[in-house]
C-alpha cells in the first residue's frame, strides 16, 4: 500500500520537472544578466523611495523576475513586487 | 561557395568532438568535399576521435602563421573520400590565432570545399570566439542535463551576439528509459526551455565509445543507434527532410513482457 502512494506521489513530483523549473528560473535571471544581489540592490531603493510616501512592510517584501507568456508564444521579462503597506503618510495628500 | 558551420556547447563533455567527427564523415559519404576543423588549440582531440593522430604533420596555427601552405596542413582521411582533417596545434595556446585570422582561413577553404566542420573548444573566451569567427552557421549540442542546457542558453545568446542567429539543437546522449521514468528532460522540455529549432537528437549509445576507442566514427556502424541519428542529422544538413527518430513509442504488451524476461532494454528509437 506505501508504494502505491508512493507511486502516484512520484508522478507529481517526477525529478526532470523540477530541473524544468529551476532551469527556467536561473535563465530568467542569466538572460536579464541580473544575479540575486543586483535584485537586492534594486529591492533597497525600492524601500528607500517608498517609504518617504508610506510605511511598509518590509519582512513581507516580495520582488522578483518573472516572466511573461505571450499569445506567439514568446517570452518578455518582467520585475514583479508585491509590496504591503502598513500606513500612508501625510505628505503628497490632497489637503483641499 | 561552401559552407562553415561551427558546433559549440558551452560546456565541456557534450559531445561536440564526437558530433563533428559524425556529421562530417556522414557528409563526405553522401560525397560531400568536407573539412573538419579541431579550433581546441592546446586541448586536441578530433584527431584521435577520427583515428588520424598518427598522420599529423603541420597543424592549424602552423597554417595560420604561414610555415606551411594551407594545404600541406591538411590531412586527408584515405577511408572516406572527401573528407579532411586540420588539426589542433598541442603545444600552443587558444591566442595563438585571432578572430581575424580565423575567419581568412575560412574564407579560403570555402573556395574548395562544400562543407567546413568546426569544432568549437568548451567555454566562452577566446577559442570560442575564435571558432565562431568565421562560421556562416551554428550548430548547439546540449545533454539533457540542468548544466548543460544552461550553458547552452548561455551560448545560443552570445552566438545571437555575433551574429549567428537561429542556431540549431542536437540534443545528444538521450536515455529514452530515464525519460520514461520521468527523470531526464525530454527533447519538448529542451525545445520548450531553450527556443531553438531542434536539427537531431542522439541517443545515448555505447557504441560512441567503442568507436572511438578504434579512432573510427559511429556513423559508419550500420547497426548503431547514435550512428542512424547522425546519418539523418547530416541529410537534413543537406536539406532533406527526414523525421526524428520516433521517441515516445508505447510499449505494447508484448513488448513489455519481453523486456521483462530478457532484462535489457532494447528499445526502437
Amino acid at each position: 500500500m506505501l508504494d502505491f502512494f508512493k507511486f502516484l506521489g512520484k508522478e507529481q513530483n517526477k525529478s526532470k520537472d523540477v530541473a524544468k523549473e529551476r532551469l527556467k528560473l536561473v535563465l530568467i535571471h542569466d538572460r536579464a544578466n541580473i544575479s540575486p544581489k543586483f535584485l537586492d540592490m534594486v529591492k533597497g531603493d525600492i524601500i528607500k523611495v517608498i517609504s518617504n510616501y508610506m510605511e511598509i512592510d518590509e519582512s513581507g517584501f516580495d520582488i522578483r523576475l518573472s516572466r511573461i507568456e505571450h499569445e506567439d508564444d514568446n517570452y518578455t521579462s518582467a520585475l514583479i513586487a508585491n509590496i504591503p503597506i502598513k500606513r500612508m503618510k501625510n505628505i503628497g495628500k490632497n489637503n483641499g | 561557395m561552401g559552407e562553415v558551420i561551427v558546433i559549440t556547447s558551452g560546456k565541456g563533455g557534450v559531445g561536440k568532438t564526437t558530433t563533428t567527427a559524425n556529421i562530417g564523415t556522414a557528409l563526405a559519404l553522401a560525397g560531400k568535399k568536407v573539412v573538419l576543423i579541431d579550433a581546441d588549440i592546446g586541448l586536441r582531440n578530433l584527431d584521435v576521435v577520427m583515428g588520424l593522430e598518427n598522420r599529423i604533420v603541420y597543424d592549424l596555427v602552423d597554417a595560420v602563421e604561414g610555415v606551411c601552405r594551407l594545404k600541406q596542413a591538411l590531412i586527408r582521411d584515405k577511408r572516406f573520400e572527401g573528407l579532411y582533417l586540420l588539426p589542433a596545434a598541442q603545444t600552443r595556446d587558444k591566442n595563438a590565432v585571432s578572430p581575424a585570422q580565423m575567419q581568412k582561413l575560412c574564407e579560403e577553404l570555402k573556395e574548395h570545399f562544400d562543407f567546413i566542420l568546426i569544432d568549437s573548444p568548451a567555454g566562452i573566451e577566446q577559442g570560442f570566439k575564435n571558432a565562431i569567427a568565421g562560421a556562416d552557421k551554428a550548430i548547439v549540442v546540449t545533454v539533457p542535463e540542468v548544466s548543460a542546457v544552461r550553458d547552452a542558453d548561455r551560448i545560443i545568446g552570445l552566438l545571437a551576439a555575433n551574429e549567428l542567429i537561429e542556431p540549431k539543437l542536437i540534443v545528444n546522449r538521450l536515455r529514452m528509459d530515464m525519460v520514461k521514468r520521468g527523470d531526464m528532460m525530454n527533447i519538448e522540455d529542451t525545445i520548450d526551455i531553450l527556443g531553438v529549432d531542434l536539427l537531431g537528437v542522439v541517443p545515448d549509445d555505447e557504441n560512441i565509445i567503442v568507436s572511438s576507442n578504434r579512432g573510427e566514427p559511429v556513423v559508419t556502424e550500420e547497426r548503431s543507434l547514435a550512428g542512424q541519428a547522425y546519418r539523418n542529422i547530416s541529410q537534413r544538413l543537406l536539406g532533406k527532410e527526414v523525421p526524428l527518430i520516433n521517441m515516445e513509442t508505447e510499449d505494447t504488451f508484448m513488448e513489455k513482457l519481453r523486456r521483462l524476461f530478457s532484462g535489457k532494454n532494447n528499445k526502437r528509437y
